[in-house]
């Protein structure tokens, strides 16, 4: 019971560290003219990807390059330009991997709908199989195998299921109709 | 068509496993380039050894060249440089230097330590022209044809089997090129 309580204890402590490391953004000081600039550089800085360290946006990453990029981002934003051409410029220089969203190409189709489309391949192999074994009469003409099921035994098939049922019903009468994992219990 | 539907799970599996050793071997810390067969980017900026005097694309030499970013700080650099300095003293090829987000006389110390292989060194000391070139670290390594264009990224260290097996074939390829370019340029003037 200790032990759970430490691991719980370790848990909420490691994650706690994690979302400490989380709110550490650089502080760069940036004196802008109007507050609507400054909150089109955090949504810029928050939504480009820093190209070295991959992992974390230009707000959240200490690499030389991100401080770079920021103060690009900065003199852009004073210098007028709108949200579409400072990410024309990213795109230019450092490619789709700059987008944390990525653009709508042939390249990226797989990427934007993959998800959806194995949910859908998904469902219907689930919908299949709980049609099939939801009907109480399948039908024998799909099904290549008929020996599978029991009301398609054979005479001789269904007298030999019965010999050895009652063999060990007579000889083992304690695991009757129980299996060993029930009879523990 | 019982039986075809049998084998969902292994096709499925192979499709997976396709993708997945492929994975294996990305390397997701190398990005593409965008620049490639795009012009280099345009520039005026100082050199290393001329003072304040302001050098441009027109000053790159008008043959295939390589372009190496670098700095005094970066180790991998150091690497490098044999490499670089076996390539000059054999003629092979000229490189540039891009001193990246340097100091001066920091960078000065080290060409002065450990040689300096650049036929001409370019100041980028705020890395703004590295946001142009979509450099995010040193050192990365291009290589420009004799028209300025951009037609080849190396990032991350060349140590001698990539300057073998990547570098100079195609630098070989842009001389070969340029030299019969300017062999038929000079054939119609004559």
């Amino acid at each position: 019971m200790s032990q759970i309580r430490l691991w719980c204890r370790n848990f909420l402590v490691l994650s706690s560290l994690m979302f400490a490391m989380a709110t550490t953004a650089q502080v760069d000081v940036f004196d802008f003219e109007t507050a609507e600039q400054e909150e089109r550089f955090r949504q810029l800085a928050n939504d480009f990807r820093c190209p070295m360290c991959q992992n974390a946006n230009l707000t959240h990453s200490t690499g030389g390059v991100a401080a770079d990029l920021r103060r690009e981002i900065y003199n852009q934003i004073l210098e007028g330009r709108t949200d579409e051409e400072i990410e024309q410029f990213m795109l230019q220089r450092y490619g789709d991997f700059i987008l944390y969203r990525p653009r709508l190409t042939v390249k990226t189709i797989l990427l934007w709908f993959g998800p959806a489309l194995f949910l859908i391949i998904g469902l219907w192999v689930a919908f299949g199989i709980i049609k099939r074994s939801a009907s109480p009469n399948r039908n024998n003409d799909e099904s290549g195998s008929e020996a599978t099921r029991p009301e398609d035994l054979t005479a001789d098939e269904q007298a030999r299921l019965d010999r050895l049922l009652s063999d060990r019903l007579a000889s083992d009468p304690s695991t009757g109709d129980d299996s060993p994992d029930d009879s523990r219990r | 068509m019982k039986n075809l539907k049998l084998y969902i799970p292994v096709f499925a599996f192979l499709i997976l496993a396709v993708f997945m050793w492929r994975g294996l071997y990305m390397d997701s810390r190398t990005l593409p380039s965008t620049l490639i067969d795009r012009e280099l980017p345009e520039f005026e900026l100082r050199t290393l050894s001329e003072g304040d005097q302001l050098v441009s694309n027109a000053d790159l030499p008008d043959e295939p060249f390589i372009l190496n970013i670098w700095g005094s700080y970066c180790l991998p650099c150091l690497q490098e440089n044999p490499i670089f300095m076996s390539a000059r003293e054999q003629g092979l090829v000229p490189i540039v230097g891009v001193n990246y987000k340097d100091r001066d006389n920091l960078a000065r110390d080290w060409l002065d330590i450990n040689g300096n292989p650049f036929s001409m060194n370019i100041v980028d000391d705020t890395g703004r022209y590295g946001i142009d070139l979509g450099v995010y670290g040193a050192p990365e390594t291009f290589i420009v044809d004799a028209d300025g264009v951009i037609r080849y990224k190396h990032i991350g260290t060349i140590n001698y089997q990539a300057w073998q097996d990547e570098i100079m074939p195609v630098v070989r390829e842009l001389q070969s090129a340029h030299a019969a370019q300017s062999a038929a340029t000079t054939g119609q003037s004559s």
